[in-house]
């Protein structure tokens, strides 16, 4: 297994340069949460002209609908949700200094495009290992859209979420590199 | 008549809702543990390593395995001398789900499909019953996350197209789903039937237990082809590449119209979840 890399938020464009597709990393510091509902309201404010909830230069968001938290908890199961049913937001984000986003499955090419161009990575987290990151989420405060529920912002802190690099900032991308390389024959 | 009584229902469901969603069946779990052995990507395997982890702390902890707790799917065998008392099977049922969501701290995902207004409390539960002889009821559990759903498809395929026909639209139907159902997956297929009967028969394939054979030959060789076939196209443990695309293939037929083949494809994540309880 390759070695892991400590990545700490917000994150700059010399911290993200190196990563390569397949590479393993661990996240420490803060993080925003966000999906489709989310996404689609903070674009709607951006397109008016107004101040969206937080300023996403240098951070990264984590695409995920978390279960209620139990008594005394900070968060409930918090795995990730498909990222390509945010693929329409994420150009523009990036643009304005997003460097990193989180979830699984794979991202379509204008999002891998614009990875490049404003230099970003895409990181993929295990989908429905969702009790195993809950407990890397240290704390998590809903910063806006609370009457989205579970589709809520919020800002966590998290210490050593386990990601894997999908698309790095040459434009590479992991999920059909990876796919060539296993894929066999067989006759029928 | 034996009479049961609806509150014991409605107290059988919320309990299955909370168990199902935490504790991952020991059948999943091996069939990972396998997977984990014969895996060759290192991504790969850091994958299915965090998964049987993820596992352990879920039900060391009841805590969801998912944070998709998905819809609630029952299937209900009903014996013909069972009476419900105080109260319907569907109320009974419907009111499980709400204790077990809410009393369990499990996501509520059900919307109005235009408004996508929640419905607040993860009903109203799909159930599909079945009428049996006897005096017991049945009730399996199976949530089922919107991820993997998604990526399930359908065909009235000719007849001509054959047994070459039905597996390659299995193929095609996994290959198109690549990352997106959380690979591994499990592969449940309906084959017959009707236009809704295949549906279900491709559902109730997935409760087998992971890896278990079609009792006809033909079939079950026909899933042992298909796992193969499912394995070489490298998607691998969360579509990173690798050769755990799938644990297990599981067909399910029932006879058709002379002028049919249906053949339903339905997607299983790796949290493969589901209770049953026996009244």
């Amino acid at each position: 297994m390759s070695n892991v890399i400590k990545l700490k938020t917000p994150l700059q464009v010399s911290d993200i340069e190196a990563l390569r597709i397949g590479d393993i990393v661990h996240i420490t510091g803060t993080v925003y949460t966000a999906r489709d509902a989310a996404h689609k309201r903070m674009i709607d404010t951006i397109d008016r002209g107004e101040t969206p909830p937080f300023d996403v230069k240098g951070q990264v968001i984590y695409y995920v609908g978390p279960t209620p938290p139990k008594p005394g908890k900070v968060i409930g199961s918090a795995g990730p949700t498909t990222s390509y049913r945010m693929d329409p937001y994420t150009p523009r984000l990036l643009d304005l200094g997003l460097r990193a986003t989180i979830g699984k499955g794979q991202r379509g090419k204008d999002v891998i495009e614009a990875m490049k161009e404003f230099k970003g990575v895409y990181l993929v987290a295990v989908g429905g290992a969702a009790a195993l990151i809950s407990k890397r989420i240290k704390e998590a405060e809903i910063i806006a859209y609370e009457d989205l529920g579970p589709e809520a912002i919020r800002r966590i802190y998290v210490e050593d979420f386990p990601a894997i690099v999908a698309n790095d900032i040459l434009g590479e991308d992991l999920f059909s590199q990876g796919k060539e390389k296993y894929k066999t024959q067989i006759p029928r | 008549m034996r009479r049961i009584e609806s509150a014991e229902i409605t107290e059988q469901v919320k309990t299955m809702c909370i168990q199902a969603n935490t504790e991952l069946g020991k059948d999943v779990v091996d069939k990972l543990e396998d997977a984990l052995k014969k895996e060759t990507s290192p991504v790969g395997c850091d994958v299915i390593s965090q998964i049987i982890e993820n596992a352990d702390i879920a039900r060391d902890e009841t805590l969801p395995m998912c944070q998709d707790t998905g819809f609630a799917v029952f299937l209900v065998e009903l014996g013909s001398n069972v009476e419900i008392v105080n109260g319907s099977l569907e109320n009974a049922i419907q009111e499980g789900v709400r204790a077990g969501y809410r009393e369990g701290y499990l996501r509520k995902s059900i919307c109005d499909p235009l408004s996508r207004e929640n419905t607040g409390d993860n009903t109203p539960a799909v159930i599909h019953v079945k009428l049996i002889e006897g005096d017991k009821l049945k009730i399996v559990f199976a949530p089922k996350g919107g991820g993997s759903e998604n990526m399930s498809r359908i065909a009235m395929l000719k007849p001509a197209d054959g047994l070459t026909g039905i597996k390659d639209f299995v193929i095609e139907t996994v290959e198109r789903a690549g990352a997106n159902p959380c690979p591994p997956i499990i592969v449940g297929v309906g084959v017959g039937g009707t236009f809704e009967k295949s549906a279900i028969l491709a559902k109730e394939a997935l409760l087998r237990p992971v890896g278990s054979k079609n009792p006809n030959p033909r079939w079950a060789e026909t899933e042992e082809d298909l796992l193969k076939r499912i394995n070489a196209l490298g998607i691998g443990p969360m579509g990173l590449g690798g050769r755990t695309t799938a644990l297990a293939v599981h067909i399910n037929t029932h006879p058709c119209h002379i002028a049919s083949l249906p053949v339903a494809v339905n997607i299983q994540c790796h949290a493969a979840r589901h209770k049953e309880v026996v009244l």
